[in-house]
């Protein structure tokens, strides 16, 4: 999928959303008065995209994918996943959740760690040991199965998770700020590895980030949203190229979007005052 | 080997004390003995005198160290370790409720606070009246327990565990809750993605995430089993048990008797909880969370 992403037209193939909301409304009622976190979203995401959501604090980034997980209930509009509703789509096991923090068990090895969904949803005792091997090789941590989260960095915590995510083989990826917790040069090199194992995978990815280069770098398309209400003011499709080396945040046209990004950012602010 | 030093030095200066204090405490009575005999006693006399009384108001140390011997290691050496003048068997007497009422008290306590955890309605009930059964002076309720069971014919040991677990699983309660509840929000919003049921978030998450706790519970709920214990053979008409030979001791003045039995309490406790500390080492170590 190099360039914009396919508009319906001729000779173009439509496919069928993997996530569809409409019209999307969540009103959380707090001491202080409702908060309106999510107010009239909009948002289709096809097979094999990869999505960042970008926008200041408390505009929305989270509650969505809260609402995509079924973690969290919308009080208005529709969303389904994988044509099913969120609540369904868990149960099919259609999403793999990480979140910002590892959230390794201390008391299980990584390997352990990883099996844990894989003991929850009942797989079979051999699937698992196969499971566990292919997805730690797939997150470059081969050979670190038999450590303690403590004798990792942190960057190889957020790995493993984002193994564990992967070991039940859901197509949908919902990642909250995977790396916000990290330095900037094991994050390069996660957005890199993350990019490989995404093109290798094909998954569908959902991917939250403060940071505008990491949101350009990884994504077929970034939305930007502002708060009070949380919407969407922006969506911006990507030109680059699939294929992304890391120096191509040198180039111009990754710096145009980059810009883009920042007027949208921008634009979403100046209702703030 | 670096800590035997500070700890050698704190002992000394505990014993130093000690005996200063038996000096002070115990110097009246060796003056007013020698002024009814018309003795003039110089202070080496004195002090030597203070500490070789049969009732001292405080028992030196070695008084003590003596005592203890002669109703543990001497009883061993003389075949009679199980014999009522052995601190050894009214230490077993005291352990075997001890153990009994800490077990009872451990269980009823882990069974409350998952409960607790789980239940919203006990959460809101249960707690409150634990605090409370805490506030009743035990001395004030431990007769009442071991008339009211003597009544219907139970009594030995089971009024002395009972009255152990009473204490004992108070502190299980308190630390057990804040163990099921210690993973945060989104460790278990992670097992909500997986759709797992609450026994599996029991199991997998919440109860190896309250092992810390647990053991802290554990060590609190053993030394306060034993207390439960000793104040339960109290009221029993002091036959048996080491809270019998503190009576004892009392209703004859043989302060000797009563320091010694104090001490093999403590020694007893310090073992006990040592023992948790133990398994609470390797438990954890095996459970990969010690570093
Ligand atoms: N469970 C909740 N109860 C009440 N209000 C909530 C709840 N969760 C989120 N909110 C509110 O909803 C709004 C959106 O929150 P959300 O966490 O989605 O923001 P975010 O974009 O992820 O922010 P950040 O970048 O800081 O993570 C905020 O105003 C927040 O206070
Ligand atoms: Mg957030």
């Amino acid at each position: 999928m190099a360039g914009p992403v396919a508009r319906p037209g001729k000779g173009t193939i439509v496919k069928s959303a993997v996530i569809k909301a409409d019209h999307l409304d969540l009103v959380f009622q707090t001491n202080d008065g409702p908060v309106h976190a999510l107010s009239d979203v909009s948002l289709s995401i096809e097979k094999g995209e990869f999505v960042s959501f970008i926008g200041p604090s408390g505009c929305g980034k989270t509650t969505f994918l809260r609402c995509v997980a079924a973690l969290e209930h919308p009080t208005g509009g529709s969303l389904s996943v994988n044509g099913m509703t969120p609540d369904a789509a868990r149960q099919a096991r259609s999403y793999g959740y990480v979140f910002q923090a590892a959230g390794l068990y201390p008391w299980r090895t990584i390997a352990k760690n990883i099996k844990l969904p894989l003991e929850i949803m009942g797989f079979p005792r051999a699937e698992q040991e196969e499971r566990v091997a292919r997805v730690l090789e797939l997150v470059d941590l081969k050979g670190f199965g038999n450590k303690y989260p403590w004798q990792l960095s942190g960057g190889m915590q957020q790995r493993a998770s984002i193994a564990r995510a992967l070991a039940f083989d859901a197509d949908i990826l919902l990642m909250d700020e995977p790396f916000g917790a990290l330095d900037e040069i094991v994050r390069d090199h996660l957005n890199e590895q993350l990019l490989a194992l995404w093109a290798r995978t094909g998954k569908t990815c959902l991917f939250v980030t403060h940071s505008i280069p990491e949101a350009v770098y990884l994504s077929t398309r970034i939305v930007v949203m502002s708060p009070r209400p949380g919407r969407i003011t922006d969506v911006i499709e990507s030109p680059l190229p699939k294929d992304r080396p890391l120096d191509i945040r040198d180039t111009a046209q990754f710096l145009e979007v980059a810009h883009r990004v920042r007027e949208g950012l921008r634009a979403g602010h100046a209702y703030d005052d | 080997m670096r800590s035997v030093l500070p700890i050698l030095t704190v002992v000394m200066a505990i014993l130093a004390l000690w005996y200063g204090a038996a000096v002070m405490l115990n110097r009246q009575w060796t003056l007013d003995q020698a002024a009814r005999a018309g003795q003039d006693l110089t202070i080496a006399q004195i002090v030597a005198d203070t500490m070789a009384q049969d009732r001292p108001k405080l028992p030196a140390p070695h008084q003590v160290g003596a005592e203890l011997w002669n109703t543990t290691g001497a009883m061993v050496l003389e075949g009679r370790a199980f014999t009522r003048r052995s601190l050894i068997w009214h230490g077993w007497v005291t352990l075997s409720a001890t153990l009994v009422g800490f077990g009872i008290g451990t269980g009823l306590g882990i069974l409350l606070a998952v409960g607790i955890v789980h239940n919203r309605a006990m959460d809101m009930s249960v707690m409150p009246w634990a605090i409370a059964s805490q506030t009743i002076p035990i001395l004030a309720i431990a007769p009442m327990i071991i008339v009211v069971l003597n009544s219907v014919g139970i009594s030995g040991l089971l009024p002395k565990a009972i009255i152990s677990a009473y204490l004992s699983f108070f502190p299980v309660v308190v630390g057990m809750v804040a163990g099921l509840r210690s993973p945060d929000r989104m460790q278990l919003d992670l097992l909500r993605t997986y759709s797992a049921s609450p026994s599996q978030a029991f199991w997998k998450l919440r109860w190896p995430s309250s092992m810390p706790y647990l053991f802290t519970s554990l060590k609190v709920g053993m030394a306060a089993s034993l207390v439960g214990a000793i104040v339960g053979e109290l009221p029993t008409g002091a036959v048996r048990g080491l809270g019998a030979r503190l009576l004892a001791g009392s209703y004859y003045g043989q302060t000797v008797q009563i320091w010694s039995a104090l001490f093999a309490a403590a020694i007893l406790a310090a073992t006990l909880v040592g023992i948790i500390g133990l398994i609470q080492r390797i438990t954890l170590k095996r459970m990969g969370m010690a570093r």
